[in-house]
């Protein structure tokens, strides 16, 4: 399925715009002069090999991390340009699903869910409970608002903890790896609700997994990242149909290719000392 | 706001720590008897206090009447000059006399009122013209010693001979 | 590290200087949050719940064995100099300047320091903290500062009690056991005690090493690496460093409290 092109004058303006970000931690450079646009409304799939920039896109657009150079902007604004209290009213706008879910653990599920509402509203104890209850019957969940956190099964608290991250009805969502250690129909569940949440709400959608299958049945646009830079982008019928070498290894999941088998060594025959090589 | 269960056993908390504060104050400590209401302020003054020390106990009879609130060295009559806080309700006599004494043996130093014959009565800011300073051990020796040496018979003589 | 090569000593030394300069911030930031924090009362409500509380057991029960052995032992002492009745005195004097305000802050840093720097450290690892940040929700006002706030609210509490049922407790041995004469016992000690000059700064130390150990507790939590080995090694240096600060602190404040 094709959608108009990122950059056509039909397009609505991108919700998140990366503009030559090179960004790393202490001296190691993980993202390098990248340029990324997610457009709105979209789901927006960010893949590639583990260590090779994902999380790291996330982290710039919540400004847990700040780039080394270039722009982040949410919505037209320099994440750079605002203050504590800017930046705060920009993550109110943000939902972020984290891998194991990220749920407080001393509160209960009703608890969690009412957290994001208690602190920014000044809402009265009925409404929160009235919204608490809607957003966890979007998940499927409104029975289980009594338990906590350790009684939920791994599958269940990523349910919560999404219905948390729409508490205060974001314009984004980000998922960090929502299908990784899911059973198929845990899995199939999580997919339909990333897919009918943006498609109900208009949110835009940011999923970073390593799941092709999954996660190209709900994606308007993927994005693979690798050593540092975007290699390659398009809609997932694009990305079956591309001929690099990198996104072929990835979608085919072939063992070796342009991400080698081997971590670099010695050559074979000098660590087993034969054919005359030194040992 | 939801109602933290924890309430209860918090207040509960608060309450023994409270508590355990009062009773070292009041039971283990001396808050009581500090509450001594109106006092009025006399001076002393004292060739010698010794180690008496501010906020020691004005006794007469043995009995608390007031505490030492300053102690100051007068750089014209090189004397220390005491400033005494007694409680309203006792008056003493103009001339009542204030010793420095010592409780027990080696114990702390407090101030004894004596009190006096005259009709007239110390009022505020006052002096109390008699005074005795306190016994300095060393003064003490050397009273004896020389008590000794002026004695006429000849086996103490000859003993403060050998002392010298 | 490498202790013979110059630059990672230099390093290491910058480094040090770098968490002793961060650890300094967090602190004001703590101190600064005070009228924020209490005035979400609730929250430091429960903070002396599971901090104070929780410890009321352990610190009520040594205290009434460290009454015991003082009364035990200033006996056996005081009796050689004729001021066996004096032992009230001494009980008191010891619990209410020294070892209230030392023994209690040591236990708690055992006691509620280690759950505290273990609790910020698994919230740290499973990421709830940056999950807080990530809802526009400082987790140092959240998270730290009413758990800062109710420690020192409690060190107090918990000393007093220390101390007054250390004097109990002396009581029991001294007058019940031994005999002592219940009269000379309470006046010996109500002659020898001064509200302001030992209950007072007795009260003052805990206050200070409430302040200490709360925050050298959450400060290990809140920066220890989130892994369960980094939360084991945290709560470990919560302990040790609380203990020695504590007693390093003890001397400073009692040169300065009860020199004459």
């Amino acid at each position: 399925m094709s959608s108009p092109p990122v950059d056509s004058p039909d397009a609505p303006a991108p919700l998140i715009e990366l503009r030559n970000v090179t960004c790393g931690y202490g001296d190691r450079v993980v993202l390098e002069n990248v340029n990324l646009t997610v457009p709105r409304g979209k789901v927006l799939a960010l893949m590639g090999t583990s260590g090779g920039g994902k999380t790291t896109v996330l982290r710039l657009v919540g400004r847990l991390l700040a780039p080394m150079s270039g722009q982040v902007l949410f919505d037209g604004v320099d994440l750079a340009s605002l203050d504590t209290d800017g930046l705060y009213a920009a993550r109110r706008r943000m939902g972020m699903l984290f891998q194991f879910g990220a749920l407080f653990t001393d509160l209960s599920v009703f608890d969690n869910v009412a957290f994001p509402l208690r602190e920014h509203t000044n809402l009265s104890d009925g409404m929160i409970h009235d919204l608490v209850l809607m957003k966890l019957n979007a998940v499927g969940l409104r029975g289980a608002r009594d338990l906590l956190p350790s009684q939920v099964s791994g599958g269940m608290a990523r349910r919560v903890a999404l219905a948390r991250a729409i508490a205060l009805d974001p314009d984004l969502i980000m998922y960090d790896e929502p299908f990784a250690g899911l059973d198929p129909i845990s899995m199939s569940v999580a997919a339909t609700l990333i897919r009918d949440l943006n498609r109900a709400l208009g949110i835009t959608s940011i999923v970073v997994s390593h799941d092709v299958d999954e996660t190209f049945l709900i994606a308007d646009h993927v994005v693979f990242v690798a050593n540092g830079r975007v290699v390659a982008q398009g809609c997932p019928d694009e990305m079956r149909a591309s001929t690099d070498p990198l996104v072929q290894q990835f979608v085919g999941g072939h063992p070796d290719g342009p991400v080698r088998f081997h971590y670099p060594a010695a050559p074979l025959a000098q660590d087993f000392g034969v054919g005359g090589g030194a040992r | 706001m939801q109602k933290s269960r924890h309430d209860v056993w918090v207040g509960l908390f608060v309450l023994i720590g409270a508590a355990a504060i009062l009773f070292l104050a009041l039971r283990a400590g001396n808050l009581l008897s500090l509450n001594f209401g109106e006092t009025y302020a006399v001076t002393a003054r004292f060739d010698n206090i010794g180690g008496l020390k501010p906020r020691a106990a004005v006794k007469s009879a043995g009995v608390v009447i007031g505490r030492v609130e300053s102690i100051a060295f007068d750089s014209k009559t090189f004397q220390a000059r005491v400033q005494l806080q007694l409680e309203k309700k006792f008056e003493f006599p103009k001339d009542s006399i204030a010793k420095i004494l010592t409780s027990g043996l080696l114990g702390e130093q407090y101030i004894g009122l004596e009190p006096g014959a005259d009709e007239k009565v110390l009022v505020a800011n006052d002096t109390i013209k008699q005074t005795q300073d306190a016994v300095v051990l060393e003064n003490l020796i050397s009273q004896f010693l020389y008590s000794k040496a002026a004695e006429p018979a000849a086996p103490a003589a000859a003993g403060a001979g050998a002392k010298k | 590290m490498n202790w013979l090569s110059p630059s990672a000593v230099g390093l290491a030394v910058r480094g040090k200087l770098a968490d002793v300069g961060q650890a300094t911030f967090l602190f004001w930031q703590l101190v600064r949050l005070a009228g924020a924090t209490f005035g979400r009362f609730r929250l430091v409500l429960d903070q002396v719940f599971f901090i104070g509380n929780r410890s009321l057991s352990i610190i009520s029960v040594s205290g009434l064995f460290v009454g015991f052995v003082l009364a035990l032992q200033g006996y056996y002492t005081l009796q050689r100099y004729g001021s066996a009745e004096a032992v009230g005195l001494l009980v008191a004097l010891s619990l209410v300047r020294e070892l209230g305000p030392v023994v209690t802050a040591l236990l708690f840093a055992g006691r509620a320091g280690t759950s505290l720097t273990a609790e910020i450290g698994l919230m740290k690892a499973g990421e709830q903290l940056v999950a807080m940040e990530m809802m526009a929700v400082d987790p140092v006002k959240r998270v730290l500062a009413p758990r800062f706030w109710g420690g020192v609210v409690a060190m107090p509490l918990l000393a007093a009690v220390f101390s007054a049922v250390g004097i109990l407790g002396g009581w029991l041995v001294a007058v019940v056991l031994i005999g002592i004469d219940p009269g000379s016992f309470w006046s010996q000690m109500q002659g020898g005690v001064d509200v302001w000059a030992d209950v007072g700064n007795g009260i003052v130390k805990s206050v200070v090493f409430g302040f200490t150990v709360t925050f050298i507790a959450l400060l290990q939590g809140f920066s220890c690496k989130p892994t369960p080995d980094g939360v084991a090694q945290a709560t470990t240096r919560t302990v040790v460093m609380a203990s020695l600060s504590v007693l390093a602190l003890d001397f400073v404040l009692t040169a300065m409290m009860f020199s004459i």
